[in-house]
């Protein structure tokens, strides 16, 4: 008898959505399941667990419901490697049949599994910032709502060059690709703007010294620093203890909202641009720190709101699919074609490669009472991977690395 | 009897996409038997010959990407399995030439900083690797015109070769020059007293290990369809170095089980704890303090033991079929 009861109201329920009702009632019964691919064990864990933390706090905020479905959260772990990371994704494909997936966290992740997930018809909201994945090569099932390595580069540099007059810098950043993309950007649009970059450093990703890199830092208007992880922290100490006061810029990572209450005095006066800014004055912003704080103690930084956001990019697009996810391509054709005001990062779309057209932060770290904040001093609106430049001659050139563009001489 | 359960084991491998419940463990299956093929390689040196390596990563990657360059420029995958298998050969020529130099801690050392080199060579040599990015194939071989494409096919392909590299292994173990290579890892010099070329020995062992690690590197490309720096690192060196020691070196059946107990704990039993490093670690010290020679022989020690202690309580229950 009972069991009748909770049948009928299914379908009493089912019927209200008109453009699912082809679909047996049981299938939307079932929740929707949302597989994040995260870092959990390794280097990369710290960012790794704030993903976790933004997107749980996301469901938390939304009660576990989307578009009138349950939802359900499956994590893999993939341990910071590529064939870790093809095996979760399997995982969560063929044995937990998750709809949609947010997530990995690093580009050499996201790499591995680009070509899995496009015949799978997976979408997949990632962070992962590696700039073929929406320009050269291209997945069609792809979607990123945080930024290309370069998309926050391009502004600072502007800000650089235009506001701030520099003329000449150094970059500083990790050798591999997402500090190579940075600083490749930043030399572009800081160059094309009458400045120079007459020397880029690269020390290893895991380096227990920085002196040897700091000691070459002489001679020029600003140090730009591209690090990520944990690596800013001992970046910025080494800098000041080797008593250089040369203004210092960054990337998003590089002064990022988590990392504040671990910074010292040190990073006040860092530039940093990020997609992100803490005190952005969004009712969805506002609703995510005071939910981090009261879970994890601690503001969120990227890593947390653009899983949130991720998150919400997710909800809107079943909205529109009135909660329906089997239909792969009209998912995915909803997820590209999201457009969202009120989010942590602000207003924006995608472009038709599926990556972010928004709003990019200009932010001072400052010390307001006894604790470090970042300031927005300038707000780049509708920022587009290619900047201002134009699309086809953009993707004509080659992709940003280390060597390219090439230091003039 | 043996060759009974020979014969059964074949039949419940070849079985298993039909029991393991779901594609999903398929193609953990098939993980499980690529870096077997590989601890099997391995086990060759550290085993057969007494010679701990610690870059052997170095040549799996090394086949991956030499697979994957030439297929990227095209190639059928006959020429792509040759070229990969020649091209590590050759590594391993370069390796054992410059590693067999010294032995014992020496020998450890040069092929740490050989797997270092390529390594390097991965991360840095962008034109040639793609640097951390890694490079991307697309399409599996299609043997005989069977495609490969589905988990279950894949599964079985690298049975097949799974099997041929044990038969292999077998045939080596058994052969005059397994023996002569025993030889030289327990007495090297009354071998080379007794006129055997140990050097030579050595080496061509050292080439046979390369050339599985090489068939385990070109199988990893085929199935992950990507290769990156990751693939190459040290810590892959050591892993699979892991799997053969926690199975018990010098052992046909050790490496086997040591690479199904590494994969399995880091994909399945990482779903479900968190800390599943931990769980791997403190795995590998029981495994060092209760069966320091590994988990076969470890094994075969402990049932040895049970039925020793069994036997005077009761008789009538051991067969008398002996060992």
């Amino acid at each position: 008898m009972v069991l009748t009861v909770s049948r009928r109201s299914f379908l009493v329920g089912g019927a209200a959505l008109a453009a699912t009702w082809p679909l047996p009632a049981f299938a939307q019964g079932k929740p929707v399941k949302i597989g994040l691919l995260t870092v959990k064990t390794g280097p990369l864990a710290q960012g790794g667990i704030q993903m976790e933390q933004g997107i749980v706090r996301f469901l938390k905020d939304r009660n576990y419901t989307l578009a009138g479905r349950k939802a359900e959260l499956v994590v893999g772990d993939t341990g910071g490697n590529p064939a870790g990371t093809k095996t979760k994704i399997q995982e969560l494909v063929e044995r937990d049949n998750v709809d949609l997936i947010v997530g990995p966290l690093a580009a050499f992740e996201l790499l591995a599994i680009t070509d899995y997930a496009a015949q799978a018809k997976m979408p997949i909201l990632s962070l992962a910032a590696a700039e073929d994945m929406t320009q050269r090569k291209p997945n069609p099932y792809f979607v990123r709502a945080s930024a290309t390595s370069s998309q926050f580069m391009h502004p600072m540099a502007d800000y650089a060059a235009k506001e701030l007059k520099f003329k000449r810098v150094i970059t500083i950043s990790e050798d591999f690709a997402f500090g190579h993309e940075q600083m490749a950007g930043f030399q572009r649009v800081f160059e094309d703007a009458g400045g120079r970059v007459v020397k880029k450093l690269w020390p290893p990703l895991v380096t227990p010294d920085y002196t040897p890199y700091i000691a070459q830092l002489s001679g020029v208007d600003a140090v730009v620093q591209g690090f990520a992880g944990s690596n800013p922290l001992k970046f910025m100490k080494q800098y000041k203890d080797a008593g250089l006061k040369l203004p210092v810029l960054g990337g998003a990572p590089a002064c990022d909202e988590a990392l504040l209450k671990s910074f010292g005095d040190e990073a006040i006066g860092v530039i940093s641009c990020s997609a992100y800014a803490g005190d952005l004055d969004t009712p969805s912003n506002k609703r995510l720190i005071e939910g981090m704080v009261r879970d994890h103690g601690n503001i969120p930084g990227l890593y947390a709101a653009g899983l949130y956001i991720n998150g919400m990019v997710a909800e809107a697009a079943l909205e529109k699919t009135g909660g329906r996810t089997d239909d792969k391509e009209a998912l995915i054709k909803a997820l590209r074609a999201v457009s969202l005001t009120d989010t942590p990062r602000g207003p924006f779309r995608f472009d038709h490669f599926g990556n972010v057209i928004g709003n990019f932060y200009i932010r001072r770290c400052e010390k307001k009472g006894d604790k470090l904040v970042n300031t927005t001093i300038k707000t780049y609106k509708d920022v587009s991977q290619f900047w201002t430049y134009d699309e086809k001659w953009f993707l004509a050139q080659p992709v940003y690395s280390r060597d390219y563009p090439p230091l003039r001489s | 009897m043996k060759r009974l359960a020979l014969a059964a084991a074949v039949v419940v491998l070849a079985a298993a996409p039909l029991w393991v419940g779901g594609t999903y463990y398929v193609n953990v299956a098939s993980q499980i038997l690529v870096y077997a093929i590989f601890a099997l390689g391995i086990n060759v040196l550290v085993g057969y010959a007494g010679l701990v390596t610690l870059g052997h990563a170095g040549l799996f990657g090394i086949a991956a990407y030499a697979a994957a360059r030439v297929m990227n420029g095209g190639a059928g995958h006959v020429t792509v399995a040759v070229v990969a298998l020649a091209v590590t050969l050759a590594a391993a020529a370069v390796f054992a030439a410059l590693a067999l130099r010294g032995t014992g801690l020496g020998f450890v050392m040069i092929t740490v900083a050989l797997g270092q080199i390529v390594w390097g060579v991965a991360y840095r040599w962008i034109s040639l690797t793609n640097g951390d990015n890694g490079v991307s194939v697309t399409g599996r071989p299609r043997p005989l015109g069977l495609s490969l494409a589905s988990p279950a096919a894949f599964y079985w392909a690298t049975l097949v070769v799974f099997l041929v590299t044990v038969a292999a292994m077998a045939v080596f173990v058994a052969s005059p020059f397994g023996v002569s290579l025993r030889g030289t890892r327990d007495q090297p010099r009354r071998m080379n007293a007794l006129g055997y070329h140990v050097w030579m020995i050595r080496f061509l062992a050292f080439l046979f290990s390369g050339l599985w690690s090489g068939v385990a590197g070109l199988l990893y490309l085929y199935y992950n369809q990507f290769v990156s720096p990751q693939a190459v690192a040290l810590t892959a060196s050591a892993e699979a170095l892991l799997m053969v020691i926690s199975g018990g070196t010098g052992t046909l059946l050790g490496p086997i089980v040591g690479a199904a107990l590494v994969v399995v704990i880091k994909n399945v039993a990482s779903a479900y704890i968190e800390r599943w490093n931990f769980v791997l670690g403190a795995i590998f010290v029981l495994i060092v303090v209760f069966m320091p020679d590994g988990l076969v022989p470890g094994t075969v020690r402990f049932w040895r033991w049970l039925t020793a202690a069994r036997r005077p309580a009761a008789p009538a229950a051991v067969a008398p079929a002996g060992d």
